[in-house]
């Protein structure tokens, strides 16, 4: 893992003791909100509904034990005893008092974390797969080229006042698991024909109100110019992108109204300017990097154990079904610990529930945890033979429940229960949805589905790209769900299309509910998932069993 | 012909911990909307809205927001006000604690 140098120790330090006085001047009076609130927002601290929020990044979705303690005790010190964990791999504070926040950084700092850019018009933290280094399927690890953008980014001065925020993800793998096609940069990690390592570069895709798939600005870039490339695009967009309406200022905007030959004529232009500016420093500084993310040293030892408990524990055989994933070293795989018990909060982990995760991943996980985007935590590494003692110990935490990628698996943005922006509820319909799920006892039948929910347009929830996706509005003084149907965010990314009329608070569990029971009757076979069975047939069969008596019906007629 | 006004109160952050309040008749920030000065011409409320604003190292971001008269006082008219005087609905936390 990245260990901070003495410049970074010393930076972030720095910014800590700048904030600290930057509130106490806000607190006697000599700064107005209107002078303070973008100083705020520059260290992570948001105002919302009922308090203000402080909004952490994990790098890359990478934490260690230390770290996961820390967020544990502050939770407990200065909030209420819990986190959230969102969409961009951060950990959000709900209950943070001003006067605390100055120290709340500082003891973000003493385990070399901070909440610098996780808001503004800035380059926001960078994320990754959550498999990364880990994974069976992948190229290479892409946290070392994560840490140095987020090296390259923190505090760019040219780049601190952006037309709007920036958001890069990286993948080492074909299988997309960091929705790269949905940020402003999606990097992946691919070989040339001679076998050299480099990047598909995705630029312009984003959800929100105009939601875009990122188009390919080219198909391989030497790993040698990530830096100097990643700067043509930022610099390219920063003097081209709209200023004049918040809504049109994203990439994806500048992109969809520029064209993607024209941004990439502008970008290789401004590259072959500033191409030389990079001496190699960057590259010393990678490879510096890359020897901070070597694997774990992995051991070998029997796996008897592990199937044995598998066939004496059908619990632990259902968990490891739905839980684990394939790892690239023999005899280890990757558990992903659910923070979707069914009922309760998506995303949302106790201060005893941290430290838990911090002790499994101590003892049995080398050390590493990641925080991913679908609000989940992993331990990237388990061996086997440790499987039954992991389950045991999250079962013991309340952390054990098995439904990884299946229905009450949600991502849910925080919506009107706390957030400003938000236009209606969204963990109230994801707790009554999981609910529902598990007393009909069926969603492992039904297999493979996500659904995503936003409180609003600005789609912190991914609803887009939700195989089925539901999006909270405010229509006449009311709550009102709308259902989109096969968006994906996956390397086959698609936007989900409007189902037809929302539905109201109380119907949308109900419409859910037909939809899923529709998709078994319509599927081929228990092979075809929700999503295969969509892009067969279309929409029209769905809209017939979401809309029985209305104008879906008809359209399926 | 101009939207006739809907009656109002002045709703904001508190400074220190964020929790929602309201402005008072007499200049007081209440953590309780019942408490709040129902503000029926729009003359006045604009005015109140800008002595409001003044104070800076009180409060953040002031905004009028639809209310109507109840029977302990003034009530919300929306949802986001509403829940605003409770709190999340997914904890018993802030406001609904202390009620």
């Amino acid at each position: 893992m990245y260990k901070y140098n003495d410049f970074d120790a010393a930076f972030v330090r720095e910014r800590v003791a700048q904030f600290r006085g930057q509130v106490e001047r806000r607190i006697d009076g000599s700064l107005t909100e209107d002078e303070f609130k973008p100083l705020r927002l520059m260290n992570g601290l948001y105002l919302q509904l009922h308090a203000y929020m402080l909004r952490v990044a994990v790098p890359y979705g990478t934490l260690n034990s230390a770290q996961m303690r820390q967020l544990a005790m502050i939770a407990d010190r200065w909030d209420k005893g819990y986190g959230h964990f969102t969409t961009r791999q951060n950990i959000q504070y709900n209950w943070p008092e001003l006067r605390d926040v100055p120290d709340i950084l500082d003891a973000l700092a003493d385990v070399e974390m901070h909440a610098i850019q996780t808001s503004g018009n800035t380059i926001r933290n960078v994320t990754a797969d959550h498999f990364a280094g880990a994974a069976a399927d992948e190229i290479a690890d892409p946290r070392p080229y994560a840490e140095l953008l987020r090296q390259w980014s923190t505090d760019h001065p040219e780049f601190q006042f952006l037309p709007r925020k920036f958001k890069i993800a990286v993948t080492g793998a074909e299988a997309d698991r960091a929705v790269i096609r949905a940020h402003d940069i999606g990097l992946q990690l691919v070989r040339n024909d001679a076998g050299e390592i480099g990047f598909r570069v995705l630029v312009g895709g984003g959800l929100g109100r105009t939601p875009m798939i990122g188009k390919v600005l080219t198909d391989y870039l030497p790993v040698a110019d990530l830096l100097p490339y990643c700067e043509a695009i930022v610099s390219v967009y920063n003097l081209l992108g709209r200023r004049d309406n918040k809504y049109k200022a994203r990439i994806k905007i500048t992109v969809h109204e520029n064209g993607i030959d024209q941004i990439r004529a502008l970008v290789d232009e401004r590259f072959a300017r500033i191409r030389a500016e990079f001496s190699g420093v960057d590259q010393a500084l990678l490879a510096e990097i890359q020897t901070a993310f070597a694997p774990p040293a992995f051991k070998t030892a029997e796996t008897d154990g592990y199937e044995a408990a598998r066939l004496a524990n059908p619990a632990f055989r259902s968990w490891s079904d739905t839980n684990l994933t394939a790892h690239k070293a023999d005899g280890y795989a990757i558990v992903s610990v659910s923070i979707k018990k069914h009922g309760a909060t998506p995303g949302d982990a106790t201060s005893d529930q941290m430290r838990a995760l911090a002790d499994i991943a101590e003892t049995y996980g080398h050390d590493e945890l990641r925080i991913s985007h679908e609000q989940n935590v992993i331990l990237p590494h388990v061996h086997q033979s440790d499987l039954p003692a992991v389950y045991a110990a999250l079962r013991a935490a309340d952390l054990a429940t098995a439904n990884i990628g299946l229905a009450s698996d949600i991502i849910a943005c925080p919506g009107m229960d706390y957030c400003a922006l938000a236009t209606a509820r969204s963990i109230p319909i994801a707790q009554q949805i999981a609910t529902r799920f598990d007393e009909l006892k069926l969603e492992h039948e039904v297999g493979p589905l996500k659904i995503k929910i936003s409180g609003c347009i600005n789609a912190c929830g991914h609803h887009h790209v939700g195989h089925i996706g539901i999006l909270g509005l405010d229509r006449a003084g009311v709550e009102n769900y709308q259902i989109t149907l096969g968006g994906d965010g996956s390397e086959d990314a698609a936007i989900g299309e409007r189902a037809g009329p929302g539905f109201s608070a109380d119907e949308i569990i109900p419409a859910i509910e037909r939809l899923v029971l529709g998709y078994l009757d319509l599927r081929e076979d228990a092979s075809e998932t929700f999503l295969q069975a969509y892009r067969r047939l279309g929409a029209g069969p769905f809209k017939a069993v979401l809309y029985p008596d209305k104008e879906g019906a008809r359209d399926a007629a | 012909m101009p939207k006739a006004f809907t009656p109002k109160v002045i709703t904001a952050n508190a400074l220190l911990e964020g929790d929602a309040v309201w402005l008072t008749d007499d200049d007081r920030w209440s953590r309780d909307i019942a408490e709040a000065e129902l503000l029926t011409d729009e003359a006045h409320a604009e005015l109140r809205l800008l002595e409001a604003s003044a104070r800076q190292s009180e409060i953040s971001g002031a905004y009028l927001a639809d209310a109507q008269e109840g029977e302990a006082g003034p009530e919300p008219v929306h949802f986001r006000e509403a829940f605003r005087t409770r709190g999340p609905s997914n904890y018993p936390h802030g406001k609904q604690t202390r009620a």
